[in-house]
């Protein structure tokens, strides 16, 4: 098993003819993921290779029983892509989409309160259940099937996790990048929660920055109600106050959202911390 | 975005925001025309740099007559500010702000900023004006009234009443705090604002309330939307370098120590920052080329790590997805042949196409060290400069 996706999910792409749409369309494709539709306003009829292209998602999902969507539009559109999605019933929309404003978000979010959907991202690389089914932009081949879970707020730094889990023997149950923005759809808290319901997940990674307080709420959270070995790390002990590393939720305001923080919160709660991000593989195969 | 505080306030101005009279001036002459134009005294002289705590620097002082202005504004301008949020080499002043002196009652604290964890504009006041706010909310969280704006609705009128009455001001200042916080509110989201913070918010002893320091920040993923806005940028406070790297789409951040490092992706280099600390050595910048650079970016990213003089070493640090290993090895190459290299450069590539942005390299007879994996890395970075 594994969380929110599997081969039997079946995609469609916002932004299709986009170059990244069109790039990671096909990427996703090549991960035999069941890619079924493309949406973008003004080009419905045309193709992408054999993915045809509509022009709204609800004309898109009702041809082709899509559930899933994946967002590549630009910034100043993404606000509007994801609500488009969630009024046609899309259930997972995956926006991979970097620089959406902040109070566009914050207005999506409150949107959503109102439909039955999961949002993942904004900024984000997507998610990946290993040898089933692609909804992202992360590189395939450094993935295994198995029985990790991973959870992340950035994009490299969880393939370099990905990939150092894969080349000691640990294969993923699904691996979620959550998004590097201030205002998300889908929190380390739902994923933990999936994550701790499903059977084949045995041992769970969570990779958080500094910013917000995200990770200590999580701590909280798995202290209270999860089961399974967690493994910890942050990105940032070395970030000065004040400024953006990046992503625009990794800043430290004030005093709140260091990194110190966060790792005195993962050790008070039981989780096991990494503080060196090349050991981190083989700390899960010690602690798993 | 920030901005600096004349800005702010001519904003306040046309949001119907009250702010004591004032006028911008850029030399010693501008400041006494702007003393002149108040027509009485006392009045401020203000610096004008992008951060705060300016008043314990010395640069926030009252002036009495034309002469203490002249004084004055003589001695800022052209000083280097130093506070507890410039860092210790401070900034220059090059700005004043010559605002009308107020009979001040009492000082008050208002913010409006976003709050991730409810996704929503909260609004932050306080009685406590004029001091730290994180001192006080650390001490004293109960002086602090905090009220979340639902972004669909819109500020309503308990709100603001909650606020109001909350700062306990007097029945005849209700209305003008009422009105001030509601066009404060529309401001925010007009102009899609990141902070507004106004320390201290007064009121004077004729009721009125009014701002009487205006710090703004603007959400930078935004201005596309506010071309208005972007004539407010001040690139004279912003690291040249950082200007420089923000034209090529790269997110680069200046540091202090002395290993340069260039890595795709935010999360992956400020973890690369970690693991150089962690082996005994510092950051000399955060670099990240993005996911999915173009070799020409890459270029620019080594070109401005290289020009850098403090940077004594490099470390290159890519997990190639989007971006390829041989891609980037390219431009890497490229800007070696062009720029020359000087410094030991240490390289650890892995990811998509790894194996041909190896041979790249090795086949440039570039003087580069090449690593197996992070751990590696981080040790052959320290001995090159220790």
């Amino acid at each position: 098993m594994s969380i929110y996706v599997n081969k039997d999910t079946k995609v469609l792409v916002q932004g299709i003819t986009g170059n990244e749409g069109s790039f990671h369309a096909r990427q996703c494709v090549s991960y035999d993921t069941r890619i079924v539709a493309g949406v973008t306003p003004g080009k419905g009829g045309q193709n992408v290779d054999d993915i045809p292209v509509f022009n709204t998602v609800a004309l898109a999902a009702a041809q082709t029983g899509a559930t899933a969507s994946l967002i590549f539009v630009p910034p100043p559109f993404g606000a509007d892509a994801i609500m488009e999605a969630a009024d046609a019933g899309i259930s997972l929309i995956v926006a991979i989409t970097e620089g959406i404003p902040i109070l566009d978000m914050v207005k999506v979010k409150h949107f959503l309160h109102r439909k039955e959907c999961r949002l993942i991202g904004p900024n984000c690389p997507g998610i990946i259940t290993p040898e089933e089914c692609k909804i992202g932009i992360m590189p395939g081949m450094i993935h295994a099937k198995g029985n990790v879970g991973v959870i992340s707020r950035s994009g490299t730094l969880t393939y370099e996790v990905v990939d150092q889990l894969t080349k000691l023997g640990m294969g993923q149950s699904t691996c979620i990048g959550i998004g590097g923005d201030p205002v998300n759809g889908t929190s380390f808290i739902d994923v933990l929660s999936a994550f701790e319901a499903d059977p084949d997940t045995h041992g769970i990674v969570m990779v958080g920055e500094i910013g917000g307080s995200a990770e200590e709420e999580a701590a909280a959270y798995i202290k209270a109600h999860v089961t399974k070995p967690v493994v910890g790390f942050i990105a940032g002990l070395t970030a000065p106050p004040g400024r953006r590393m990046g992503h625009a939720g990794a800043i430290i305001s004030g005093s709140s959202g260091t990194g110190e923080a966060k790792i005195k919160a993962f050790e008070e709660n039981g989780i096991h911390v990494c503080d060196n991000l090349g050991l981190i593989g083989r700390i899960c195969k010690d602690v798993f | 975005m920030k901005i600096h505080e004349y800005q702010a306030k001519e904003l306040f101005r046309q949001y119907q925001v009250p702010v004591p009279e004032g006028r911008p001036a850029f030399s010693v002459k501008e400041a006494v025309d702007a003393a002149k134009a108040m027509g009485g005294f006392p009045v401020v002289v203000k610096a004008q740099i992008h951060a705060g705590g300016r008043g314990k620097g010395g640069g926030v002082k009252l002036a009495h007559s034309l002469d203490d202005v002249q004084t004055l504004a003589g001695r800022m301008l052209g000083m280097t500010l130093v506070t507890h949020q410039t860092g210790p080499r401070g900034r220059k002043v090059k700005k004043l702000f010559i605002e009308a002196g107020q009979q001040i009652e009492k000082e008050l604290y208002l913010s409006l900023l976003m709050d991730r964890a409810t996704a929503s504009v909260v609004i932050m006041a306080s009685r406590d004006g004029g001091m730290d706010i994180e001192a006080v909310a650390a001490k004293t969280p109960e002086r602090i009234i905090k009220v979340h704006v639902d972004p669909l609705m819109g500020i309503q009128g308990y709100q603001l009443r909650r606020a109001g009455f909350g700062l306990e001001l007097p029945p005849a200042a209700m209305k003008g705090f009422s009105s001030l916080l509601a066009n404060l509110y529309k401001f925010f989201v007009a102009n899609d604002c990141s902070l507004v913070e106004i320390n201290p918010l007064i009121l004077t002893s004729d009721h009125q309330v009014m701002a009487l320091d205006a710090k703004v920040d603007f959400d930078s993923n935004a201005l596309f939307r506010h071309k208005d806005l972007l004539a407010l940028r001040d690139l004279d406070e912003e690291d040249p370098m950082e200007v420089e790297a923000s034209q090529y789409n790269l997110n680069y951040i200046n540091l202090d120590g002395n290993v340069g490092n260039i890595v795709n992706g935010a999360g992956l280099a400020m973890a690369t920052m970690d693991i150089i600390k962690k082996a005994g050595a510092t950051p000399a910048n955060f670099m990240d080329v993005g996911g999915g650079a173009s070799s020409e970016q890459v270029e620019n990213a080594f070109r401005i790590i290289l020009a850098d003089k403090k940077v004594k070493a490099v470390l290159i640090n890519i997990f190639g997805g989007i971006l390829r290993c041989d891609i980037f090895a390219k431009g890497v190459v490229e800007t070696a042949k062009k720029t020359g290299v000087t410094v030991p450069v240490v390289v650890r590539m892995e990811g998509t196409n790894v194996e041909e942005g190896r041979r790249i390299l090795a086949d440039s007879k570039l003087n580069l060290t090449s690593a197996s994996d992070l751990s590696d890395a981080a040790e052959k970075i320290a001995a090159a400069v220790n």
